[in-house]
């Protein structure tokens, strides 16, 4: 994954000019309460006379640990993994844990990605020495308190569950009781961390710290911010890509009770009422006239042909990755692969408030990257950076959708417009229509075998828009995307003769970031593909793949896992398997599924999943994201997609974006492997497997390949 | 006016009879534990009690149940006697994002009141919330335990 430079970010508020609004904060949630109070700023000495060594930590003086989470809860668990580093290197049961999520702040930023942003399966991995540091230096400072206390050499302590202990002398002190001594020890600069065997919480701790908030009602999600005499509003946008507003009627939309103004934002029209079912009212009530620019002709069939093309000519080709020759003898293959773009639809709609008043600016949303959030609000606003808070609130899902601040952004303007707090909530509608999809694709992709059925090399050409460009971040010179190459500019396959290009259509459907970007569509094609290559070279999927990860031991036991996990070869009956592998943010991956076909729908009855996640911080947490990412990944390659006609998203809401239910959801079976020195990406890889995987089980049924996701195009 | 009893108080609300009750519990009573996901009863997050049945909120105009007994998920247990599903989600950890459950359970208790042991074939056919994180599994697994089941079929 490519590192962001803070620069590169900064310089993406003069890219962007006014058209993606944003605006976040932070505050929270916390252990045990939804509505733990929130800290407005880097820490500082505590009220309750509390010990905070640093910006993650405060130890209370009833032994209580406030933890800091600088990410954002999602569902991914960072909420309870993180605290979980920090409390381990302290030294301090769990139960004494509280969160609290962190605002938005220098000291919160991604050491990978130098801004506070919440992507790319990073947190734990980017975070992990950085937390485990935290915890340790403040356990250090305990120690020095209690040392200095007893008049003894602190090399001669050592702590248990939130005591230091004098073994030698017989005694102990708790932390709560050190807090005020602690406080004037000296920040160690290299504090001692644990050895692997002596964590305690580490791979222990299989509860998560917001699941009792989540059966209740009580965890606190964006669309459940009140503040006092806040409204609601909803926006019309554009429908058609790269559309403004000509001019509006609101006389109708005024007249529907409950609605109190409306009021013209940057990107669209707000309809501003008491509550959010009149505010969706009296959008429906404006009569709008549309500039809608050059994308208004543009459908998927013009679309698709264009990409298409562009695979198949290579006009316009990047090198991504040049190695050995690009003529080999051997058996050729080829194949054409097209994909459908696709929406994220988080379970809660995109909404932010924000509050607007000549002190400053705050926002509270569901935000991945609070360094943008606040950005844009200030933008938005007209103030300085520093009279924006953002408070981050649970999210009801994020896969990437919320790595954008168009939603929090508008929240500012509508504000700032009314002279009021105002809730933004988006319907179902907008959702669906005004994303920033998985891009559309079109792969072009060759390959030779030599007389013995080796892979001796791969050409693949990739056709999709930027990602990082909808981002907002910077292409390199040579205009090559990383992110939207992923699984092929890094493919794990020692295929002596490779190459790996680049086409950026620039299509003007606006490109996101969706769970395993660009690998949750290259790691199909290049999966399938493989199925068929070691198909026609007469050899085992699974064979084949170890043939040429012989330099990947983390990838050869993944594979070799899974096929034991799921009896590879020994389907259950009136089942057919398939086997695809993948690697993301540093973790490899495999599945195997078993499918049987109704008609032309594949069923898939079972999934085995293995990864290698270095260090399952949380094993049960670890497990929920390789089943969530499974089942998430399984709607996009059974059924959703994005159509697209006279520039606008044909799909409205469940009812023609289709996803996933519980009917067609497999039982799935997790395995994790640990063969690693530290943590790796868990949250987004499981995306990439299970949609070839269940394609090439569908060709051991009914031998027809798949060259198209959704499958529901595939086999009709 | 327009009267509502949810989770055992009354409320007299000056809204339209047409209202969806999802926002009345929202927006007007402030009970924001029942979430909106569609608007279209296609993804249940809505899903309270009316009486003993599951109804999806976002399509149930507050005029058709004036009067009528309404739970949400504020009141699907207590913090002393949680419902047996809530103790059986939390065993199974079940929640991710966390957004969909209090619809997957109400949907669920729901159902149990008609059916108390609930096959994994009985929630498929009669359980059509939509969880993006993908929980299904787990909720499989859950009500399985909750309800001393664990058939397959």
């Amino acid at each position: 994954m490519t590192t962001l430079k803070r620069a590169d970010f900064m310089r993406l508020g003069s890219l962007y000019g006014g058209s993606l609004v944003l605006g976040v904060g932070a505050g929270g949630c916390a252990n045990q309460s939804s509505t733990a109070p929130q800290s407005s700023g880097p820490p500082a000495a505590t009220e309750t006379g509390g010990f905070k060594p640093n910006a993650w930590v405060i130890v209370h003086p009833d032994e209580k640990v406030t933890i800091f989470v600088a990410r954002s809860e999602m569902g991914q668990g960072v909420a309870t993994g993180m605290p979980t580093i920090v409390a381990d290197e302290l030294d301090i049961p769990f139960e004494n844990v509280e969160i609290e999520f962190a605002p938005a702040a220098a000291a919160y930023v991604d050491v990978a990605y130098h801004i506070q942003i919440t992507g790319g399966s990073f947190s734990t991995m980017s975070s992990w020495m950085q937390l485990r540091t935290a915890g340790a230096s403040a356990r250090a400072m305990l120690v020095s308190a209690a040392a200095k206390q007893w008049g003894v050499d602190a090399s001669t302590l050592t702590t248990k569950a939130g005591s230091v202990i004098d073994a030698k002398n017989d005694r102990t002190a708790t932390y709560g009781s050190l807090v005020a001594a602690a406080a004037a020890m000296p920040v160690p600069a290299k504090p001692v961390l644990k050895t692997r065997d002596q964590f305690t919480l580490i791979g222990k701790v299989n509860k998560r710290i917001d699941t009792p908030l989540k059966v209740n009602g009580t965890a606190k999600y964006g669309i459940d911010v009140r503040v006092p005499g806040m409204k609601f509003a909803s926006i019309l946008f554009p429908p058609t890509f790269g559309a403004t507003v000509k001019s509006f009627d609101a006389s109708k939309a005024k007249k529907v009770k409950g609605v109190v103004d409306v009021v013209r934002v940057p990107r669209g029209i707000a309809v501003v009422a008491d509550n959010s079912w009149a505010a969706f009212q009296g959008k429906a009530a404006l009569t709008v006239e549309y500039d809608n620019g050059p994308f208004a002709n543009a459908s998927t069939e013009s679309l698709k042909a264009e990409f298409v093309k562009l695979a198949s000519s290579g006009t316009g080709a990047i090198k991504a990755v040049e190695r050995g020759s690009k003529s080999v003898p051997g058996k050729h293959f080829e194949a054409l692969y097209f994909g459908h773009p696709v929406a994220h639809a988080t379970m809660e709609p995109q909404n932010a408030t924000a509050s607007v008043t000549s002190e400053g600016v705050e926002v509270w949303a569901p935000t991945q990257v609070q360094t943008a959030a606040q950005l844009f609000a200030a933008k938005s606003a007209g103030v300085p950076i520093d009279k924006v808070k953002i408070h981050t609130t649970y999210l009801g899902g994020g896969f990437g959708r919320r790595l954008y601040v168009d939603f929090s952004t508008d929240a500012v303007a509508v504000s700032k417009a009314i002279k009021a707090p105002v809730q933004v909530i988006w319907t179902r509608e907008d959702d669906i229509q005004h994303d920033l999809y998985k891009p559309m694709a079109a792969n072009a992709i060759d390959a030779v075998l030599d007389d013995r059925g080796n892979l001796v090399a791969m050409r693949h050409t990739v056709v999709m828009d930027s990602i990082l460009k909808g981002l907002g971040f910077p292409l390199p010179p040579s205009g090559l995307d990383a992110i939207s190459m992923d699984s092929v500019v890094n493919s794990q396959y020692e295929i002596p003769n490779y190459q790996a290009y680049y086409i950026n259509p620039n299509s003007g459907v606006p490109a996101g970031s969706l769970r395993a970007p660009g690998a949750n569509w290259n790691n199909f094609v290049v999966e399938t593909f493989m199925d068929e290559l070691a198909h026609a070279a007469g050899k085992d999927a699974l064979a084949f793949r170890l043939a040429l990860l012989k330099k990947s031991p983390r990838a050869t036991a993944v594979l070799k896992k899974v096929a034991t996990n799921a009896s590879w070869g020994s389907p259950s009956r009136g089942t057919k398997q398939g086997l695809a592998f993948g690697f993301w943010a540093n973790t490899p991956v495999a599945t195997i599924v078993e499918v049987s076909m109704d008609g032309n729908t594949p069923q898939v009855h079972r999934a085995f999943v293995v990864a290698d996640v270095g260090i399952a911080v949380n094993p049960t947490i670890v497990r929920q994201q390789l089943e969530g990412a499974t089942n998430y990944g399984l709607s996009m390659a059974l059924a959703s997609k994005i159509t697209i006609k006279g520039g606008a998203v044909q799909e409205h809401n469940f009812y023609d974006f289709l996803v996933l239910r519980i009917d067609k959801a497999p039982d799935i079976h997790v395995d994790v492997l640990e063969n690693f020195s530290s943590p790796t990406g868990i949250g987004e890889l499981g995306t990439v497997t299970i949609g070839p995987a269940v394609a090439n089980a569908v060709f051991a049924i009914n031998g027809k390949r798949a060259r198209v996701l959704p499958l529901s195009e595939a086999y009709a | 006016m327009i009267s509502l009893t949810i989770n055992g108080l009354t409320h007299e609300l000056d809204i339209p009879d047409e209202m969806p009750l999802l926002w009345a519990i929202r927006d007007v009573v402030g009970l924001t534990g029942t979430k909106f996901g569609c608007g279209v009863a296609q993804c249940g997050c809505c899903t309270v009690h009316v009486g003993d049945d599951a109804v999806r909120s976002c399509v149930t105009p507050v005029g058709s149940v004036a009067g009528k007994s309404i739970t949400t998920i504020e009141a699907l247990g207590t913090p002393e006697q949680p419902h047996a599903l809530q103790l059986a989600w939390v065993e199974e950890e079940v929640p991710q994002c966390g957004y969909c459950q209090s619809g997957q359970l109400m949907a669920i208790s729901g159902l149990l009141k008609t059916n108390a042991h609930p096959t994994n074939d009985d929630l498929a056919q009669s359980i059509t919330n939509i969880c993006r994180c993908g929980t299904y599994d787990r909720i499989r697994k859950a009500v399985a335990r909750a309800t001393g089941g664990g058939q397959q079929s």
